[in-house]
């Protein structure tokens, strides 16, 4: 994490930063009121988001991100541009250890890191836990398989009977660890995963079936 | 009342800034509302503003409302079922003021609903969300005041002392007498509060299309329910739970099913029944026209 920023090189942020907050924790909001189901940013789309993060994923931190969110970065993103923009943007601190950070962001295959290992709340303080973007490299609703492996069978809360979600570029032992994540309840983290202008949350209520 | 009976919309003070709360307080109002919606029922803290009216005037509510509103939300305001009553025309005025968003009465129209111990008789949905304003929102206050005790008898899902609190009405009233603000579990998880609606409106909130935002702002605390969530209100077997029911039809639109108020009319014992909720018994009124 190199101290010196160059202004120069930094993208902008929100064009306008209350109502486009507001528009896309609106859709996070969606997101996981609907778990699964794929919303697409109306607003605060970022003209030239930092290098290898999604559109989707920084908008959904510089919309959350302040100074009491640590956050923790991923596999190759810990020192690129995505690092310089949300601290310079959100003034959150980047944490080294996920079991310190409120949110994180992170690629799909990454396995630098497991559901487990972030904040996890207490049986007394369950919200005190993490929340996960998950960059992607596509999300879909259809239930037929979209690269080879069939899509994944949601029920719980929010979802009137059954939802199906595909997540291309995943890590195959998701479902495993969602599984475990879930029978942690009201214990666990919860995840957006994002792709391009795409998003879809996992609230830790919802069963998973691969 | 239609929206053209409303008073005339308030000029937008662009002294504030959008929805009065600023930035940081609007996001860390949004971080505890992901985190209520990921825990249907569990009441997250959440470091409550002073607002420009009094604590038991809605500032929870307020204040999620606030947090969650945009430009091109419709927004309704109700207190006890009613949209002219003076606690829903000042929160419908003071959006008006701070966000110049478009207003209704009529629930169908509404994006985001802000309520006072009512839920609208015309059924929610999808896409609609429903923002209560909660007085007290741990429903094991009265029998447990110390905080400490009521969360770890959340943590531990531990609820025998709200039955024994039931069947204690049983044994001295033969039913249970509590009316309003009626427990629920949510999901089969959580025992919660859900302010004080009349027990007539519990139904509702069971597998409801609409999202269930509950704001108190005085206890500090915020906790949902998303929609298409169990809410099960708490019975005994040989005492299954009940609503209200009336003799007597709505005196202004004949309706039966809907949750009546009693309106004295003079001072010789006369009265009359009217709908709660002024927009459905309005709405029925003129669909018979």
């Amino acid at each position: 994490m190199s101290a010196v920023v160059d202004l120069s090189r930094l993208a902008p942020g929100f064009a306008q930063p209350a109502l486009d907050s507001q528009t896309v924790f609106r859709t996070c909001l969606d997101a996981l009121a609907d778990p699964g189901r794929v919303k697409h940013l109306a607003g605060g789309i970022l003209e030239s988001p930092p290098a290898g993060a999604s559109p989707a994923a920084v908008a959904v931190l510089l919309a959350l991100l302040d100074q009491d969110t640590p956050l923790w970065l991923g596999e190759g993103l810990r020192d690129g541009d995505v690092a310089a923009y949300l601290r310079f943007h959100t003034g959150c601190p980047i944490v080294r250890s996920p079991a310190e950070a409120g949110f994180a962001l992170l690629a799909g295959g990454d396995e630098a890191a497991s559901l487990s290992d972030f904040m996890q709340g207490s049986e007394t303080f369950p919200d005190r836990s993490a929340t996960l973007v998950v960059q992607c490299d596509g999300l879909s609703n259809t239930r037929d398989a979209m690269d080879g492996a069939g899509g994944w069978r949601l029920t719980g809360p929010g979802i009137r009977e059954q939802a199906w979600l595909q997540v291309a570029g995943a890590r195959a032992d998701f479902p495993r660890q969602w599984a475990s994540n879930r029978k942690c309840f009201p214990c666990g983290v919860d995840v957006f995963f994002a792709s391009g202008l795409s998003l879809a949350g996992l609230p830790r209520t919802t069963r998973l079936e691969a | 009342m239609n929206v053209s009976d409303l008073p005339a919309p308030v000029e937008r003070d662009a002294n504030f800034n959008f929805a009065y709360l600023d930035e940081r307080t609007k996001r860390m109002i949004r971080r505890a509302i992901l985190k209520a919606v990921s825990i249907p029922g569990y009441q997250v803290p959440f470091g409550s503003r002073e607002m420009p009216l009094p604590y038991g005037w809605g500032t929870g509510g307020i204040q999620v409302t606030a947090s969650i509103i945009g430009p091109s939300d419709v927004l309704k305001v109700i207190d006890q079922g009613a949209d002219d009553t003076v606690n829903a025309v000042n929160i419908r005025r003071f959006f008006q003021r701070t966000t110049a968003v478009e207003v209704t009465t009529r629930t169908t129209d509404a994006t985001i609903i802000q309520t006072r111990h009512r839920i609208p008789e015309t059924p929610l949905a999808a896409g609609q969300v429903l923002v209560y304003q909660v007085p007290l929102p741990e429903p094991l206050q009265k029998l447990e005041p110390r905080e400490v005790e009521t969360r770890s008898m959340h943590g531990l899902a531990e609820y025998g002392l709200m039955h024994v609190k039931l069947y204690e009405d049983i044994a001295r009233f033969g039913h249970i007498a509590t009316t309003y603000d009626y427990p629920v579990m949510v999901d089969g998880r959580y025992l919660m509060a859900p302010s004080p609606i009349p027990k007539f409106d519990n139904p509702k909130m069971h597998m409801c299309p609409a999202l269930q935002l509950f704001g108190a702002g005085r206890e500090k605390r915020i906790y949902a329910v998303p929609p298409w969530t169990k809410v099960e209100s708490l019975a005994f077997d040989d005492h299954p739970f009940e609503v209200q029911r009336w003799s007597q039809p709505c005196a202004m639109c004949g309706d039966t099913g809907s949750f009546l108020d009693e309106v004295i009319t003079d001072d010789a014992g006369g009265r009359m029944f009217v709908c709660s909720d002024t927009d459905h018994c309005l709405a029925r009124r003129t669909a018979d026209e």
